[in-house]
């Protein structure tokens, strides 16, 4: 192995899993945000704190059942399903009123819920951090290539991120509600117009949305402290890279969230203090050659 | 105008520049605070309502505004009234730098692309304790002793505020405030008669961030500090809020809804730490039931009663 050291120095090599696996999340996050955007054209700002929301429940049920493993599977399963909900009622409630009226509009809602979200999280859970364990299967860490210690969990992640892309894109491309979906996200008058029911085909891309959020915050529970807050920094990343990939494309936003991680974690090697300007600068410099991002937009 | 609205607004003028005579200190402070909010949110809607740019991230300017002054204060020796006019100068170059780069294909675009990038500028001065003093933010910065008095502050933001509104007013009224208005109803049409709209909407994004960074400046002097979470974007979301609650397609608008929002966020606070929760609220009954904002439905009222019937579409 001392071969792909002389190569890449062990800190960079390490520092590229970390991005790695920082990448799973903000793509899990990043797809379902895409995916509203990209159908219903709302750039959803209140996703960041369905995102904290989903983890928070975590928290709360694997606390519930004994702080285990058991808890944390459990958590995987209900706290997407908890927001998904909440994106339910907040669609049916609320958003499918506007959708003819202007974006502003929309995007001064879903502003709206965020700060909302925001209060309700520090009135249920307080203003304390939280942690969630590492389920026990993924404690400790293994050897990458020889000895640089990766932690399992992380590699949890790495797996994930690819086996949730690989279900959107089955989703999209292969269940006639993905051909529909994507139909309406290019001229929902005309699927109306060919007797589609296209207020039950949002409400349901808006709840996927909902649930990826929510997937995406159990996921990054374990390696973060969950606090309030976490909302905000996730909203702006996710909107970078979604603008990088390509607004509504969801092989975009695996490009974005791989550039984003990426340009995020080597940053912090180059410039301790400032690591968090390279990705910003990724953006710039993607947009001035690709305005409207990497790959094709469904606007 | 009309004679009758040059009465009201001489009487209204009147009534503020008196105010401080009546009133208790912190009443005094309170609607410096109002009038520089106010200011700030009407620097908003020149693009947002008039120029109909998507301007998320407005508190970036005000902010810069603020530092700027700030750091020009407290780093150099220069005379201090220079500082004034350097921060705003510093907002109205960062407003035109950002909108270069954010101009795309679509308002959405636009916005949310701002947004992000505003958060950059925002991080960074969380960051750079070395410079801006990162999260406390500076406090007790010296300002001229002209202006350190709360009654120095009140009249200073006072005046301050008026001209900034008197020459916005007369740049929506100039040619070029309705070549803006034009674009932002039609911009291919615009573009075809020989308008050009990227310029236009440019340089109304340069001053915006002017009178942006005009009532950051005002924030200091009135306020004496700057913290980070001035150029939060919360903030910015709670300049649109006033925008849109004042009414959003009328020029005093806005500041009404500064006035409306800074006195419910005082009355509020005492009672409960869930500002945000009441705010969200707010905004939802006023994106329901209240569109075109308070002044856009008096008005709407109005032009029913006595011009003629509007004609709703089938």
């Amino acid at each position: 192995m001392d071969a792909v050291y002389s190569i890449i120095p062990a800190g960079v090599l390490s520092q590229v899993f970390v991005g790695l696996s920082r990448t799973t999340i903000l793509f899990i996050v990043a797809s379902g945000l895409t995916l509203i955007l990209g159908v219903l054209r709302i750039p959803n700002v209140a996703h960041g704190s369905l995102y904290m929301i989903g983890a928070f429940t975590a928290f709360t049920v694997t606390k519930l059942f004994g702080g285990g493993s058991a808890g944390f599977w459990l958590a995987l399963i209900i706290a997407p399903l908890v927001v998904a909900l909440i994106g339910l009622i907040a669609e049916r409630g609320m958003f499918q009123f506007l959708y003819e009226r202007e974006h502003l509009m929309l995007l001064l809602l879903t502003f709206a819920f965020s700060l909302i979200f925001g209060d309700l999280v520090k009135l249920v859970w307080g203003g304390e951090y939280k942690s969630v364990p590492v389920p026990h299967i993924f404690q400790g860490f293994v050897p990458l290539f020889g000895d640089l210690p990766f932690p399992l969990y992380n590699l949890f992640l790495l797996i994930a991120g690819p086996v949730v892309a690989i279900l959107l894109w089955l989703l999209t491309n292969k269940t006639k509600m993905g051909k529909i979906a994507r139909a309406a996200a290019v001229d929902r008058e005309m699927v109306g117009a060919v007797g589609i029911n296209v207020s039950r085909v949002f409400a349901i891309v808006f709840v996927i949305g909902c649930f990826l959020a929510g997937l995406g915050g159990v996921l990054v529970a374990p390696t973060v402290s969950v606090t309030l807050g976490m909302d905000h920094n996730l909203i702006i990343e996710a909107f970078l890279i979604v603008i990088m990939g390509g607004l509504g494309n969801i092989w975009g936003a695996l490009l974005g969230a791989l550039i984003f991680g990426l340009t995020q974690s080597l940053g912090i090697l180059i410039w301790p203090q400032f690591g968090i300007i390279f990705p910003y600068l990724a953006v710039v410099v993607v947009l001035l050659f690709r305005p409207t991002g990497l790959l094709k937009s469904t606007w | 105008m009309s004679k009758k609205t040059l009465f009201w607004l001489g009487a209204g003028i009147i009534v503020l520049l008196l105010l401080p005579v009546f009133l208790p200190r912190f009443y005094v402070y309170l609607v410096s605070i109002i009038l520089l909010y106010g200011l700030l949110a009407t620097s908003l809607n020149l693009v947002l309502g008039y120029g109909g740019i998507f301007q998320f991230h407005h508190a970036v300017f005000y902010g810069v505004g603020a530092y700027g002054t700030t750091l020009m204060l407290t780093k150099t020796g220069l005379p201090p009234m220079l500082a004034f006019i350097v921060g705003p100068l510093v907002s109205a170059t960062f407003g035109l730098v950002l909108g270069i780069i954010c101009i795309r294909l679509s308002k959405l675009y636009f916005g949310m692309l701002q947004i992000s990038l505003g958060s950059l500028v925002w991080a960074i001065v969380y960051r750079w304790y070395s410079f801006t003093g990162g999260d406390d933010g500076i406090h007790g910065i010296p300002i001229p002793e002209m202006l350190s008095s709360p009654k120095g502050a009140y009249y200073f933001t006072l005046i301050i505020t008026l001209v900034c509104l008197f020459i916005m007013w007369k740049i929506i009224q100039s040619p070029f405030g309705s070549a803006l208005q034009g674009i932002r109803d039609n911009p291919v049409r615009s573009e075809m008669i020989g308008i050009n709209v990227r310029m236009h909407q440019l340089l109304a994004l340069a001053l915006a961030g002017f009178f942006a960074g005009v009532a950051g400046s005002l924030f200091v002097v009135v306020d004496n500090t700057v913290f980070p979470d001035m150029l939060f974007w919360t903030f910015s979301l709670e300049i649109l809020i006033m925008c849109l609650l004042g009414g959003w397609f009328t020029f005093l608008g806005p500041m009404l809804g500064a006035a409306v929002i800074v006195a419910l966020r005082t009355f509020v606070s005492t009672y409960t730490d869930y500002w945000a929760l009441v705010l969200g609220i707010i905004m939802m009954l006023v994106i329901f039931f209240l569109p075109n904002g308070i002044l856009g439905y008096v008005e709407e009222k109005f032009k029913r009663g006595f011009i003629e019937p509007e004609i709703e579409e089938q």
